[in-house]
Formats: C-alpha cells, structure tokens, sequence
C-alpha cells in the first residue's frame, strides 16, 4: 500500500512537473512570434513543411470521409423521405464536426509527429545547443515559427477537409444515388448558419491547431536525446494530441451548442 | 601536484566550482584558469563530466556552488541578452559537429553572419568562403552534412565556429574518432587558428598524444577533482598515480575498471532478479 502511494506521489509530482515545464515553454514561444513575424522566411518554410506538406492527406481523406457520410446519410434520410437534406447533414457534420477533428487527428499523426522527431533529433545531435552556444535562441528561430505555421494552417487545413468532404458528398448523393443536385446545394445554403456552424468550426479548428503544434513541440524539445527517446515522445505526440482533440472536441461542442 | 602555478592572465576562471547531477557529484570545489591566447587542454577519463565543465563556461548549465568568470563577466549573473552577447565572441566545436542539418556547408558558415550581422549577402559570401578555406572546405561548400565525414563535419564547424571571430573557441573531444589524417589536420588547424587569430583555446579531450602535443595548460580531472595540472612536460613527469594512469592507459588504478558492485562470488550465488 505504502509502495503504492509512493509511485501515485511520484507519478503525480513527475506530470505536474512536465505541465509546468510545458506551460513555460509554451509561453517562451508565445513571446518569440513577434520576432517570426519581422522574418516571414521563417514562416513561409514552415507554412510548407507543417502545411502544405499535409495538403494531400487532408483532401484524400476528406474526399473519402465526405463519400462515405453521403452514402450513410442517403441511407438513412431516404427511409424518412428525406433525401433532399443529405447536402445539410452532410455539410453541417463536417463544419461542425468531422473537418476540425478529423483533419486535426490527420494534422498530429502526419505534421505533429514529423515537428516531434524534427526538434527531439535536432536536440539529440546537438544542433539546439549549438545554436544556444552561437547566441541564438532555439525557441525563436526553430520553435515559434513552426508552432505559428501549425497554427495557421490547421485551420485552412480543416476548411479544405470540409469542403473537399462537401463535393465527396455531392458525388456520391447527387451523382450516384439520384439526389437532386440544386436541393443539395441549396438546402444546404439555407440550412446553414455562418456564425453557429462556420465560425464555431474555425474556432474549435484553430483551437486544436494550438494544442497539437504545442504537444508537438514540446514532446521534441523536452525528449530524451536518445533514438529512444525521440520515439517515444514521437508517439506520445500522438497519442497525447488524440486524447487532448477528442475531449477538447466534447468541451467545445457543449459550450457552442448546448443552446441549440 | 607540484607543478608550475596555473596562470594569472586569465580569459577564463573557474572558481571552487561545484556541480552535480541527481546524486552525483560531477565536480567537487574546483578551479581552473584559462590563459589568454594560450591552448589550455581538460583532460581526464570518460564520464569525469568535461563537457559539463564546457556548458559551464558556456552558461548553458548553472553551478551548485562557484563562479565562472569569462572576459570579467561573471557568466551566470548575466541577462539572458548580456550571455547571448558574450556567446558571440565565444566559439564552440561541439564532439557531433551540431551542424543543422537542413542547410548545406555555406549556409551553415554562413548561419551564425546572417543570424547576428546586417552584412550584405556578397560580403557574407566572401567572409564564409575564407573562414572554409582556412579550413581547407571551400570546395565542399555545396554539400549538405550528411554527405560530410566526420573529420570534415568537424572542421565545418570549426569554419562556423570562428565565421564571428570570437575571443576563444572551446572544443569538446575534437579528435574522437578521428582517422589519423583527420586528427593531424585538426591537431594542426586548432594550432595555426590560436596562434593566428590569437585566440585562447580551452581543449576537452582524452586523446593524450594529440593534445599533448599541442597545449601550453593541461589540467587532468578525476573524480570530480583536478588530479593534476601544468604543462605536458611537467604532467608527463607527474607523480601523482590518477595522472600516470590515464596518461599511459592503464586499464587499473586510482579509476577503476569494475564499476562498484557487491562481491563477485555473492552476486553470482544470489537469485536476483531479472533485468
């Protein structure tokens, strides 16, 4: 019992010790993006690595997703005679929903885990130190202007994955199952709300971009500098993102629309 | 240690420094002076903590006990901008190289110019080309790191470490498996540098022959202490037993082989468990 109590303090002191040393790395970043806004450089490079490299994964995905929901959602709404709101349903599960959740799950698995292992072997070969030791500060060149690009482009990322998802739907709703194209579209022009379900879908996006560059970041950064070590904090990247998505998902979604 | 005192004209002091790690002591009250364009080489076994003696100096680690004063600054009183200022006249050859990866040989010279000058590209061009010719690399200028050897890693960075024209450069392990061509070209470039730059060079090494060779200073660390200190020849001469047997590599001694454990027969006999 007694050896018990001793791992829970332990194991309680040691993520109380890792929160606080990520609450101070995170703040170190905050301050440096004044300077990667006076060297865009910087930022246009990670806009490229951190977004424009997931371009491909996203529209895949959201093509098969938006696919997939078309072909769900016909199912369903056809036994209620109700096929001409597939465009609603469709559109609103994946601006509400599946666009920033799914895109940001996509988001950690491919660039989260990529900024993990970057930064945890820059750390293992020195190169971070090197940098300290040239008198320039890590956090300002390599972290904040990767940590600023994962949190512009999430939410882009999550736009393209909703409307790539949109089209995926109409092909499937209007082009193989007999949905009518115009009720599609337009039951879904005035479904739609722009501020409860547009908005509230770039904001929970730009939320999950915030969390998942600072997991990702701060696993590379506070890693292990051992080929061990750069993995396991590569997976903890994404399991720790995956967990924090989903029930900041839960939390977002009751406060914007536990209204409705 | 009766050997000649250690010298006045310091770049770089080291004073009744204490340092530790968890419950391991790296070093227990010692002091070192570093003389100014001179070659002052760390010397001592593996694990005797002479990188850490490097972050030290460099204020990347802070003391439990003890100052380190570098061109009289205290280096862990200072503000994060006053250590970032006095960095940039302190060179550093990390064991790895710490070349970024993403970058080839130039822009890598080229780094720390564009990072801390306003310099036009053309001149930045004409400064990273001398700095790898003194290396002799200018040639390799477009190869990326993982194209380099280790031997030509190091001297990149070398080219790095002295394209800001700092007052010392502090090299950590520098002919670590080095093949001998690579050591002596290091060996010579780390002598012609100090003496042509007036540098004051601080040497972390085990290679004994090399830098023997070529260090005014030796100080030989062990066990947290220094063991030993003065010039080659007077530590080639020294009677102390921890400095003769690292200097002729004797596999027993003052450091032993065996790390501590309990008796052989016993720990044998027992069913402990497994690992």
């Amino acid at each position: 019992m007694t050896e018990f109590l001793q791992q829970l303090g332990r194991n309680t002191h040691t993520s109380f010790t890792k929160l606080g040393r990520a609450s101070f790395f995170l703040l170190q970043t905050l301050s440096g993006i004044l300077s990667v806004l006076a060297r865009p450089r910087l930022l246009l490079n990670q806009l490229y690595s951190v977004g424009v490299l997931s371009f491909l994964i996203i529209t895949i995905s959201g093509l098969f997703v938006g696919m997939v929901l078309g072909l769900q959602g016909y199912y369903i709404l056809s036994d209620f005679g109700a096929e001409e709101t597939l465009g609603v349903m469709v559109a609103a599960s994946l601006v509400r929903e599946l666009g920033p959740v799914v895109s940001a799950l996509l988001f950690a698995g491919r660039a989260g885990s990529a900024l993990t292992a970057e930064i945890g072997l820059m750390k293992a070969t020195e190169q971070l130190s090197g940098m300290e030791m040239m008198a320039v500060d890590p956090i300002k060149r390599i972290i904040s202007p990767r940590f600023l690009a994962g949190l512009l482009s999430m939410p882009l990322l999550a736009a393209l994955f909703s409307a790539i998802g949109i089209i995926g739907g109409q092909l499937v709703g209007s082009g193989l199952l007999g949905v009518d194209e115009g009720a599609y579209w337009s039951q879904m022009q005035s479904n739609l709300d722009f501020k409860d379900d547009i908005i509230n879908g770039v904001i929970k996006s730009i939320v999950f971009g915030f969390v998942t560059s600072w997991i990702a970041l701060f696993e590379g950064y506070d890693a292990i500098p051992t080929s061990e070590g750069v993995s396991r904090a590569t997976t903890r990247t994404v399991v720790n993102s995956a967990f924090t998505i989903l029930g900041l998902d839960f939390i977002l979604t009751a406060l914007m629309f536990g209204d409705d | 240690m009766a050997n000649s005192a250690p010298p006045k004209n310091s770049l770089v002091s080291v004073q009744n420094l204490s340092f530790s790690r968890g419950n391991k002591k790296i070093f227990d009250d010692i002091s070192l002076e570093f003389e100014r364009g001179k070659i002052t080489a760390i010397m001592g076994p593996s694990g005797t903590g002479k990188t850490t003696l490097l972050k030290l100096i460099g204020g990347q680690l802070f003391p439990e006990q003890g100052t380190v004063i570098v061109d009289d600054n205290n280096v862990h009183r200072l503000r994060r901008n006053e250590l970032y200022n006095l960095r940039k006249r302190m060179g550093m050859l990390f064991q790895s190289g710490a070349l970024l990866t993403d970058m080839n040989v130039f822009d890598n010279v080229a780094f720390p110019l564009r990072e801390h000058t306003h310099l036009p590209e053309s001149m930045i061009r004409t400064l990273v080309l001398m700095k790898l010719q003194a290396v002799g690399l200018r040639g390799a200028r477009q190869l990326m790191p993982n194209e380099l050897s280790g031997g030509m890693a190091r001297r990149i960075a070398l080219a790095r470490a002295i394209a800001l024209d700092p007052m010392m450069i502090m090299y950590d392990e520098p002919f670590t498996g080095q093949d001998p061509i690579s050591k002596g070209a290091l060996v010579q470039l780390i002598q012609s540098l100090n003496n042509i730059l007036g540098l004051t060079s601080i040497i972390v090494s085990h290679d004994v022959q090399e830098t023997a060779a070529i260090a005014d200073y030796i100080y030989v660390l062990s066990g947290g202490k220094v063991v030993g200190q003065g010039t080659p020849k007077e530590i080639e001469q020294s009677p102390s037993e921890w400095v003769q047997q690292f200097m002729n590599g004797a596999p027993d001694g003052p450091v032993h082989f065996h790390y501590p454990a309990k008796d052989y027969v016993d720990d044998l006999l027992s069913t402990g468990k497994r690992y």
